[in-house]
């Protein structure tokens, strides 16, 4: 366990270098969180009874969404990691004794983990004091936001297991570009990055809510709000829990097939 | 010990003619070729020997050491090291193994190398004590005092292998595998390199395996030499052997005064020009001193050199009989 932790340790301290990436990202995601919530806004005036969120539920999910952006991204990918399978460099991985996949989840959850604590502080205290109808509320009571708090992480989890996948494919490709476009695309957006799940249609929202990209944001940024609550955010959490466990496995499994038949770049 | 029998790998390569017309085709039918890296290599190691792996480019060496290190399957054959399968058993095998390949870093970029050091150490969970003792012998023996603090990234070419050297020890491993472990030095890092890996093989015993294309790193280090090509093992012998078959090849140069001289018997020619002669003694039975007196009684001999052959020119040769 301490080589993971020394590994975390290492790169979260060096995700914390860049302060001016990060000062770029606050701006960036203020423009566009204060931009979708005025779009919303729009929406509502027109028609406040039609939507399937409150008004303040959407903006808490938004606010939220933009300060751990960094957490839930499917379309952020350690380049690192791409280069050590494209340049042969990952033979140095394989000398050590560790193993390759906790490793690389290690390395990437570190960094999300170092750019959310970066951008979320700033971000939330804005959220807090805005005026009125943009205001962030608090969640509805303690229990909500205990479950909100295991949410997180367990969404971390999938995110990270799923750009693990990813990355393996590359060792088949050896390009990333295609699979990373299409993957981190369509996944962002059946994770609700760009329009929450409970606006999407009846039909395709029964099928969307059970797959594992509903394990991802969605999960606590609607848990936080109260819009999901009780029962249902504990079935929720099993759901994200079961997502985990199947990618992770998957990944594990996959990875494995693929050091089997690796070819190590470059002589 | 070090065992390796009968293993070969073969690698499938995607081939097309160049031109438009030939990548337009490939696109509907990919030829594939299949490229046999390694065919039936074997050998043996024994604890605390230092081995020379020497071929040329594309032999396939650095497959062997990658299959050695447990990287890479091989198709077929097997390979025991320490008792251990390598690529059954990777992570118990790569604690015992130390590796450093010339090409690549495994130095952390942007941090300085020590806190590389520190993650190695707790990466192979090397005790706080036997971190320090292994630290403070390999800060003294590559002299690396200044450049613990340095990011890898600042770093020269010299004084980053002297580093990747350090990284690749902190387990204090018993075996070390180098990959062109003095590609692109310059002539005193290539010494300071080649005498610290002499060291650590006489002192702590540590088996090492080393592949290079600069002989003067066989002759400086090796006793043993195994010469692969075309993914087999040619050759597997001393270095005193080989040197032993080549010794005889003396060349003489003599700068003289005077008419052409005639040729001492059991000699031949190599270069001819006024005033200078360049021959090789063909026969044993001939010594160099015999050779001398001979040219010397017929010409008034202003200057001589005698040259033996180098141990690049006995591994040119070498390649050259194998037809590589």
């Amino acid at each position: 366990m301490k080589k993971y932790q020394a590994l975390f340790t290492i790169r979260f301290s060096s995700g914390l270098q860049y302060r001016a990436a990060a000062l770029g990202g606050i701006a960036t995601q203020f423009a566009w969180g204060f931009m979708e919530l005025l779009a919303f806004l729009a929406f509502y005036k027109a028609n406040p009874g039609a939507y399937p969120m409150e008004f303040s539920q959407t903006v808490s999910y938004i606010w939220l969404q933009q300060a751990f952006l960094a957490l839930f991204m499917t379309w952020f990918y350690e380049q690192d990691i791409f280069e050590t399978i494209t340049s042969g460099a990952v033979a140095y991985e394989l000398v050590r004794p560790i193993d390759l996949y906790n490793r690389w989840f290690c390395h990437s959850a570190a960094n999300r983990l170092a750019r959310a604590v970066l951008r979320c502080f700033p971000i939330l205290l804005v959220a807090f004091i805005v005026p009125e109808p943009l205001r962030m509320s608090l969640p509805p009571d303690l229990g909500q936001f205990g479950l909100f708090m295991i949410s997180v992480p367990l969404s971390l989890g999938v995110v990270v297991a799923f750009t693990m996948l990813v990355y393996i494919s590359v060792f088949f490709t050896l390009s990333p570009i295609g699979v990373r476009i299409v993957a981190a695309l369509l996944a962002d957006f059946l994770a609700g990055g760009i329009v929450p799940l409970p606006f999407f249609p009846d039909v395709v929202r029964g099928v969307v809510e059970i797959l594992p990209f509903a394990a991802m944001q969605n999960m606590p940024l609607r848990i936080y709000s109260g819009h999901i609550s009780g029962a249902a955010a504990v079935r929720g959490l099993f759901l994200q829990a079961f997502w985990f466990v199947i990618l992770v496995v998957l990944g594990k499994l996959w990875m494995k097939l693929a050091l089997r038949r690796a070819v190590v770049q470059g002589g | 010990m070090i065992e390796l029998k009968g293993i070969s790998k073969s690698f499938r390569v995607a081939k097309r003619e160049a031109g438009l017309k030939e990548a337009v085709k490939a696109l509907f039918a990919r030829q594939h070729e299949t490229v046999h890296a390694l065919q039936d290599v074997s050998f043996t190691i024994g604890d605390g020997e230092m081995v020379g792996y020497i071929g040329p480019n594309g032999a396939g060496k650095s497959t062997t050491i990658k299959i050695m290190c447990g990287i890479l399957h091989p198709d077929s054959g097997g390979c025991v090291i320490n008792g251990r399968v390598p690529w059954r058993d990777r992570v118990a095998h790569v604690r015992d193994i130390g590796v450093v390949f010339g090409q690549r870093s495994q130095l952390w970029w942007d941090v300085p190398v020590a806190d590389s050091f520190a993650l190695l150490k707790d990466i192979y969970k090397v005790s706080d004590a036997d971190y320090r003792r292994s630290l403070s012998e390999l800060t003294e023996l590559l002299d690396l005092k200044e450049l613990l603090k340095t990011p890898a990234r600042s770093l020269s070419l010299g004084q980053r292998m002297r580093c990747e050297l350090a990284a690749s020890l902190i387990h204090d491993p018993k075996i070390l595998f180098l990959d062109e472990p003095t590609i692109g030095l310059d002539a005193v890092s290539k010494i300071a390199v080649r005498q610290f890996i002499k060291k650590l093989n006489q002192e702590r015993g540590t088996t090492v395996i080393l592949t290079t294309h600069d002989m003067q790193d066989i002759e400086a280090l090796t006793e043993r030499i195994i010469l692969i090509g075309k993914g087999r093992i040619l050759l597997d012998g001393s270095l005193q052997e080989l040197k032993r078959r080549s010794a005889s090849q003396k060349r003489i140069t003599f700068e003289y005064n005077g008419p052409e001289p005639s040729l001492p018997a059991g000699t031949k020619v190599i270069e001819r020009g006024p005033h200078r002669l360049v021959i090789e003694l063909e026969k044993e039975w001939l010594s160099v001193s015999e050779a001398i007196a001979q040219i010397s009684a017929q010409v008034d001999v202003v200057d001589i050199s005698v040259t033996g052959m180098s141990a690049e020119e006995m591994v040119a040769q070498l390649y050259r009989e194998y037809a590589l």
